[in-house]
């Protein structure tokens, strides 16, 4: 479903990694491993079709995902460092007007928020949550809008162990109805026999 | 698709309600530049008549140059950004939503106050009648320009400033030519001919500003 063969990244003329391949059916997830600097975020997007990879191909289900933007953008969830939370906005407005940019505007933001126990601060300023809960509205998203392809960066940063549970658990719901997800992470949170891809530090030429 | 660029303009006017505090002070800005006029040139009213709609003008277009940084900047940096590349909404759609509530906090705000400016520079009633109608007219466009500009130098770290200076060139003609239609209006003369000209200028870059602005936001996330 989700193919990805050859890919290389070069960041600022530097090659950050090379010869990447692998191949997703639904239900799968794919751990990302690697010291900081090795290209995690980068592959997450370049799976998101955020950038142009220096060499190889991201295919979904046999189709070239930079030939198709649009339809693609509607497949996935790309949730990074950089949460683009307002805060100035509430914290159910934000989850509201994000999941209204995704082309959802009928979305379970209720329901999301409460998965993230995150329902009793709805009409709270974002200024006004700890980083944890940041972390865990920016997370709410996966749940109010429903896409196949989850792409995580870090996800457990900042989270408690309860919601380091919750995390593990929706990411394991969401596989059993057949979504992908692509995870990077040091290893904080734990996956149900996921694919590893361990992105090495290289050598220095 | 119209339905996520009409969730970004309202939440960017949103956001614009809660911080009403720095449309407010662009506000201020203009009245305390103008003020400064008549106590730099002197305040004889036969002078000012004669530079005051100029002024008016000069001082919209930087009020909308400096409101450019905070056009693109903010998104970058919290990473909303990232998520109106990933919308399924087309990019150009999404940046026309955003450079209307930009306009709405800034442009329509100096529109709205340009006759006030112009009292202060002792403008008399036709000219006051004419500047808010010609800048209607005219400030939309300084902004989609202005836009490419900020959109161009996002995440270069060079910030307004340099965003400003590779504008301002593009913006001198809207400046021409509104400046020419008012001071005809004023006058009681035929202005048609330069506000159609005005509202050409406008069509072109509600045209292709988007669609520039968009190529640069996706180069910048490269």
């Amino acid at each position: 479903m989700l193919e990805a063969e050859g890919l290389a990244c070069r960041r600022g003329g530097r090659l950050v990694f090379e010869a990447v391949s692998f191949a997703l059916e639904p239900g799968d997830a794919l751990l990302l491993l690697g010291p900081n600097g090795s290209g995690k975020t980068s592959l997450l997007r370049l799976l998101a079709g955020l950038a142009r990879p220096a060499a190889g191909i991201v295919r979904w289900q046999g189709r070239d995902i930079r030939a198709e933007r649009a339809e693609h953008a509607l497949r996935l969830h790309l949730v990074g460092f950089a949460d683009g939370l307002k805060s100035l906005l509430a914290v159910v407005e934000n989850l509201a007007l994000q999941a209204a940019l995704l082309g959802e505007p009928e979305a379970r933001v209720e329901a999301a928020l409460e998965a993230f126990d995150l329902a009793d601060r709805a009409g709270d300023p974002v200024r006004a949550l700890s980083s944890g809960q940041r972390r865990r509205l920016a997370l709410a998203r996966l749940l109010a809008v429903p896409r196949p392809l989850w792409l995580l960066d870090e996800p457990g940063v900042a989270l408690d162990r309860a919601n380091r549970i919750r995390l593990e658990a929706a990411i394991e719901r969401h596989r059993a109805a057949g979504g992908l997800a692509v995870v990077a992470s040091h290893g904080d949170v734990a996956l149900r026999d996921p694919f590893v891809l361990e992105l090495g530090e290289r050598a220095p030429c | 698709m119209l339905r996520a660029a009409l969730a970004l303009l309202r939440r960017d006017l949103l956001l614009a309600r809660r911080r009403a505090g720095e449309s407010l002070l662009v506000v201020a800005f203009l009245a305390l530049a103008t003020t400064l006029f008549p106590l730099g040139v002197g305040a004889s009213p036969d002078l000012l008549g004669r530079i005051g709609a100029g002024v008016v003008w000069v001082l919209a277009l930087l009020a909308v140059l400096l409101g450019l940084e905070r056009l693109f900047q903010p998104d970058l940096e919290d990473g909303s950004l990232e998520q109106l590349l990933l919308s399924p909404a087309p990019l150009e759609l999404l940046v026309l939503a955003r450079c209307l509530a930009h306009w709405l906090a800034t442009g329509l705000l100096v529109t709205l106050a340009s006759p006030l400016l112009g009292l202060l520079l002792a403008l008399p009633g036709e000219a006051l009648l004419a500047l808010p109608l010609v800048l209607l007219l005219g400030t939309p466009t300084l902004t989609l320009v202005g836009a490419i500009g900020a959109a161009l130098l996002v995440g270069s770290g060079r910030g307004a400033m340099l965003a400003a200076l590779l504008v301002l060139p593009l913006e001198i003609p809207v400046l021409i030519f509104g400046l020419a239609a008012t001071e005809a209006l004023a006058a009681g003369l035929d202005a048609t001919g330069t506000l159609l000209l005005l509202g050409a200028l406008l069509l072109a870059a509600l045209a292709f500003a988007p669609l520039a602005i968009a190529a640069a936001l996706r180069l910048a996330l490269e």
